[in-house]
Formats: structure tokens, sequence, C-alpha cells
């Protein structure tokens, strides 16, 4: 049997396809402006027994495949224990939000935590603020890397710490200073947001911004431990919805 | 409908807004209650009474004032309906549920108060809540500091606002304000009517509304059965609807509904299947039309099993003794009754923290959603020790901040499914 996983996110759409416990096969495109015609144009040649479908445009998809649904949550918490089945606390943070996830010892959800309505220290973030530094996204991380002393950001707000980012510049700071500075903001925030569910050992960092390095070290730094970040990070929640897909009936 | 328009054009409202007004609400409940499966036939009579909200029962109170009663509004549990009617006078509950010219609002309130006091405020503003216009006294109540605070304000925008002061301990001095206070709203009460407040008719008014209680209390155990044989959705709107129906007409209504509810437990009938993951409501009241969470949460594969709310258990659980032989007697039990109240104004508040466990374990909930009112401070102060306590006892908990607006949906349904993904 094959099941697949599909996770429309903000962002980006991954399908997975699992078979015999292992993934067969996984593909990314972007979310777009029309994201249900992008997720079909994904799934093109794609053969499966049985489809389940997670994040922001789940409950579309189950409209049009009739297939079941389950939450990013849920699935970034199965997709993160296929992988590290030692994993007891998942942080996951994607294009337009972030969640913390903390699992008791028989790996089932105890508590998480997702950010309110506002993208503050998400991937939007990350991303809005590369662009008005004059970074491209991948350079982003690793540029804040070189930086040798990190500059205070003190806006959470996606709008204001643009203003604050021009103000910086404008004063002639260096920008890989500021670029620290701002992965040092969206750090705090996801730091927030975990001590609330209380982290415990095993820490999984999944979602496209584990894919950023700079938040990985930060992360490491603040947490005193060493984190588990998948190969692949923005996969974790497809591969969830495939596992999902293969309990649903 | 059409004899109602004159009948509104009478009252003030603004009638192309309202007609706006009653447009969306007529859509909400198309799309949240009449979409519901396997209603009991009994909610009919909500259904009718829904339709006709700012129609029908407005004509009956307007009916009311021309036969010589007074009609009062308040925006609280606190205010005394046993008084109220012992006096000759209608106590109804005013619109505050939806978001309304907000910038209206905003321009006499801060951007940052709470939904609840800028709807009450809307509704005004914009012209279209006939209860308000229809009512003869208005009344407010000191409970958080917004609201005593937009009281200063309210006064300017309506001639007939009577304040009244409430206590934030449960001490002797306490006791002693809200008495004072009571005797205070008696009095005033007497002085609109013209009716003096006397012992035979503080009796009866105390029996209607202890009836109005026992058939809410009768309704909230049937919700103990698995499966509900009531949504959640349905028993807020009995809950609500009881702020503003005529009382003995209400109590027969939720009576009638809880005889089929019997039925339907007998028969192992429900309205979601056995096993549904079940919710108890904790938090800040739901005023008309604020459905959005229950709505939710009963569309996320739960059920909701009870409401900790002032439109809920909090404001209907205790009944006024009825034992007091004068006037005063009668009067202090009521002041009994309703210094028992456990709203977040109180400091320290454990009463509170204690019914909510009491009521999930009451109604064998799986979780406790803790629901609060962005800006309102009282109920998001709690929420973190009533999260703590309710965890240390096993019990999942999610806190929800929210507001009258759409725009959370999508990150609220996400939070909620994903609560009860986790209660399975």
């Amino acid at each position: 049997m094959r099941y697949a996983g599909i996770d429309i996110g903000s962002r980006s759409i991954e399908l997975v396809v699992l078979e015999n416990q292992e993934i067969a096969e996984s593909r990314q495109t972007d979310s777009g402006f029309n994201p249900m015609e992008n997720a079909e144009s994904l799934m093109q040649g794609m053969t499966y027994d049985r489809i389940a479908a997670t994040g922001y445009g789940r409950h579309l998809f189950e409209i049009a495949y009739n297939s079941p649904t389950v939450t990013e949550i849920k699935a970034y918490a199965e997709g993160a224990k296929f992988l590290f089945p030692q994993v007891r606390t998942i942080l996951d943070i994607g294009g337009q939000d972030s969640k913390a996830i903390s699992l008791n010892d028989e790996g089932k959800i105890k508590k998480f935590e997702m950010n309110d309505r506002c993208a503050a220290g998400t991937g939007k973030f990350l991303e809005i603020m590369a662009r008005s530094l004059g970074y491209g996204l991948k350079d982003f991380g690793p540029a804040a890397l070189e930086a040798r002393k990190d500059i205070q950001i003190s806006s959470m707000c996606t709008v204001f710490a643009e203003s604050e980012v021009t103000g910086l510049v404008a004063k002639g700071e260096d920008r890989r200073e500021i670029a620290l500075g701002l992965h040092s903001s969206a750090v705090r925030r996801a730091l927030g947001m975990l001590k609330r569910i209380s982290v415990n050992d095993s820490l999984v960092f999944a979602g496209g911004v584990a894919r950023n390095p700079c938040m990985c070290q930060l992360l490491e730094k603040a947490l005193e431990r060493k984190i588990l970040i998948p190969e692949n990070p923005q996969m974790v929640g497809a591969l969830g919805a495939a596992l999902l897909a293969r309990e649903i009936k | 409908m059409s004899d109602y328009k004159k009948m509104w054009a009478d009252l003030g409202l603004n009638l192309q807004a309202h007609d706006a007004l009653l447009s969306v609400l007529g859509k909400a409940y198309q799309d949240i209650y009449l979409a519901q499966k396997n209603r009991p036939a009994g909610m009919g009579y909500f259904d009718f009474v829904m339709s006709e909200v700012h129609g029908l029962r407005i004509k009956e109170l307007l009916d009311e004032k021309a036969a010589g009663r007074k009609v009062i509004g308040s925006y609280c549990v606190f205010v005394p309906e046993e008084i109220a009617l012992a006096g000759n006078a209608t106590l109804v509950g005013l619109c505050s549920g939806a978001d309304f010219a907000t910038e209206e609002v905003e321009k006499l309130l801060p951007r940052n108060t709470c939904s609840l006091i800028k709807s009450s405020f809307g509704f005004k503003l914009g012209k279209v809540c006939p209860y308000l216009e229809c009512s003869d006294m208005i009344v407010g109540e000191n409970t958080c500091d917004g609201k005593k605070k937009a009281y200063e304000t309210l006064k300017t925008l309506v001639p007939n606002l009577y304040v009244m002061d409430l206590p934030q301990v449960k001490s002797a001095e306490g006791r002693a304000l809200l008495k004072a206070e009571y005797f205070r709203f008696k009095a005033a009460v007497e002085n609109l009517t013209g009716v003096r407040i006397d012992a035979d008719k503080l009796r009866k008014s105390i029996a209607i509304v202890n009836n109005k209680r026992k058939a809410i209390h009768r309704l909230m155990s049937l919700r103990k059965a698995d499966p509900a044989p009531i949504s959640g959705l349905d028993a807020l709107l009995a809950n609500q609807v009881f702020f503003y129906d005529n009382p003995a007409r209400f109590t027969e209504s939720v009576n009638k509904i809880c005889d089929e509810l019997e039925t339907r437990i007998e028969r192992k009938e429900g309205v979601f299947p056995k096993k549904t993951p079940r919710i108890l409501i904790s938090g800040c009241p739901m005023a008309v039309p604020n459905w959005k969470l229950p709505w939710i949460i009963e569309t996320s594969g739960a059920v909701i099993v009870g409401e900790e709310s002032c439109v809920g258990e909090r404001g209907t659980r205790n009944l006024t003794a009825d034992s007091g032989s004068t006037a005063n007697e009668l009067t202090e039990a009521i002041v009994d009754r309703y210094f028992k109240i456990d709203c977040a104004i109180f400091t320290p508040n454990p009463d509170r923290m204690n019914h909510i466990a009491e009521m999930a374990e009451t109604y064998k909930a799986d979780g406790v959603i803790h629901y609060g009112l962005q800006f309102c401070q009282p109920y998001l102060m709690e929420a973190i020790p009533v999260e703590k306590a309710l965890e240390s006892k096993n019990i999942p908990t999610l806190r929800i901040d929210s507001d009258y607006s759409m725009e959370d949906l999508g990150q609220l349904k996400t939070r909620v499914e994903a609560f009860v993904e986790l209660l399975r």
C-alpha cells in the first residue's frame, strides 16, 4: 500500500508517499496564489492508495478530494516521531505560523502552543527582514552568522521591525549584525512558546525555518542542548499526514 | 415584517443599518444553527425567538409598556431580576455580542477595549438595539475597570443610565456594599414604576426567576449523558435567550425541550456519536450572536457539555431562598444569592477555580477551553492559574484569547482541532 500525505502551507506545499514504512517519494512546490491548482499539479503522476491532508489548506483539499485531514500540530508530531522516535518536544516554524508541541512518555501530544494571529517570529518575518536588508532567503542565516555582535531589535512586529531595520541601516550599522539581531528576536519568540510547554530533551526543530543555520545555532545556544534537525525539515508535516493516512479509514 | 419598520423607526433605530445587522444575523444563524444535525425539535421555539428577537419580542415589550410596565436594560448578571420583576418591570439583557459602528466607537473608547464593551457602544451609536431604545432605565454596573469607565461615557449617550456599584472582595464589607446597592436599586425601581415592592411581590418574582433557573439546571443536568442529547450551541442559545424572553414562557419552553431530551437519552440518541470528545467552556460571557468559538469547537469533532460563564452556569447556578417573610428578609436573600457569583472581578476568586474543576467532573468533560476576550484583564489574568490548576489535575486545557472579528477563524480552527485530536 502507498500512503500519501500533503501539507498545504501558506508558503509551500509538500507531498510525501510512504511505501513499506519508507519514504518512496517526496515533492515540493510553492503555494502561490492558487494553492489547490498547485497541489493538483504537484500530485500529477503520483500514485497512492490513500491520502491525508494537513496545513492551512487542508479543508480546501478535503472538499476537493474527499480526503481525511489532520492538523499541522498532530502531523508534525507524527512525522517527527517517525524520524526521531525518542522526540519529546517539537518546534515547528513555518511560513506564517509557529508551534511548540510537547509529547508525553508514550509519544502522545500533551500540550501545544501556537503563535497568535500575527506573523512575528515566523518564516514570513525572516523573509521580509531578509528582503529589507537586501539578502536572498538562503544567504540570510549564513550572513547573520558572520556578525561579530548582535544588535538588539526591540520590535517583534514585522511591520515595526521593518522600520527599525530601515533606521539602523540609515545609521550605518553593519547589516550582518542587524541580521543577527533579527534572528535573535525570532528565537526569543520561539523560546517564549517553548517555555510555556516545558522543554524536554530530544527537541526536534522542523518547518522551513529549520533550514536557516543561524536559527538552529541560536536555539541550541539558548536551550543549552543539541537539537535534532530533520534532513528535510519542511517535509515533516506531509510525512506525518502520510503516516496518519495509514491509520485513518 | 413591514409592520415592524414603523415600530423600529418610532424607536429611533437607523433602519438601513438595522436591516444590514438583521441580514448578517440571519445568515449567521442559518450557517451556524440551522446547519446543525440532529437538533431537538423543541429548538424550533428558539429558532422562532431568534427570528423575532428584534420583532415580536420588542412588540411585546412595547405592549407591556403601553399597559404600564417598565423595561429595564442591563449588561450584567449582577442586576437582580427579582427586584425588577417585583417592581412591575421587565429586565432584558442589552445587545453586546457583535462588532458594530466600530469607527464611531473608537472615537469614544480606546482601541484596546474588549469587544463586549465596544459592542455595547456600537449598538447605541449605530442605533440598532431596540432593547436599549425601549428601556426606561439602563443599568450599568461597576464590574471591571473597562465597564465602569465606559459607563462614564455611556451616560452622555443615554438619558436614563443608572450605575450600580459592586464589591470586589467576598468579605463582610463586600456584602454590606452589595446589600446597600440592592436596597438603593429597589428604591430606584420603585421610583421608576411607582410600585411599592413588598414581600408578596418579591416572593412571586423570586419564584418566577427560580423556575427559570431550575429549567436551565434541568437542561444542564441532561447534558451529562453520553451521547450528549443537545449541542453546546443550542444549550448556549437557551442560556442567551434567558436574558431576553418572557420568563414564564422561557421556563415552559426549556422544560419542554428537557422532556424531549429525556426521551432521547432513554433511546441513547445524541447530537453527535457516543464517545465524541466533551469540552467544557470557561471564561468570558458569550452574548448573541457571539457563537464563533462554540461553532468552531462543534465543527471540529467535539461537543460542548457546559459553559462556566455568566451566559451559562456562573449566571444561573444558585437559587434565591424564598423563606423570608418580610420584604427586607427577602431582599437579604437576594443579596446572598448574587453575592455568590464568582465573577473574575473578585479578588481573590477561588470559588470560580473550584467551580470549573467541579463542572469538568460533573459533565465528564475531557478537556476545558478557556475563553478570554482580548483586553479583558480579569478573565485573561485568571486564565493562567486556571490552566495550571486544571493541568495539575490532568485535565487538558486550551487557552484562547479572541474577539468578535472573524480574522482569526483559521488559526482558532487549527488550535481547536489539534486540541480535540489530543483528547481522543
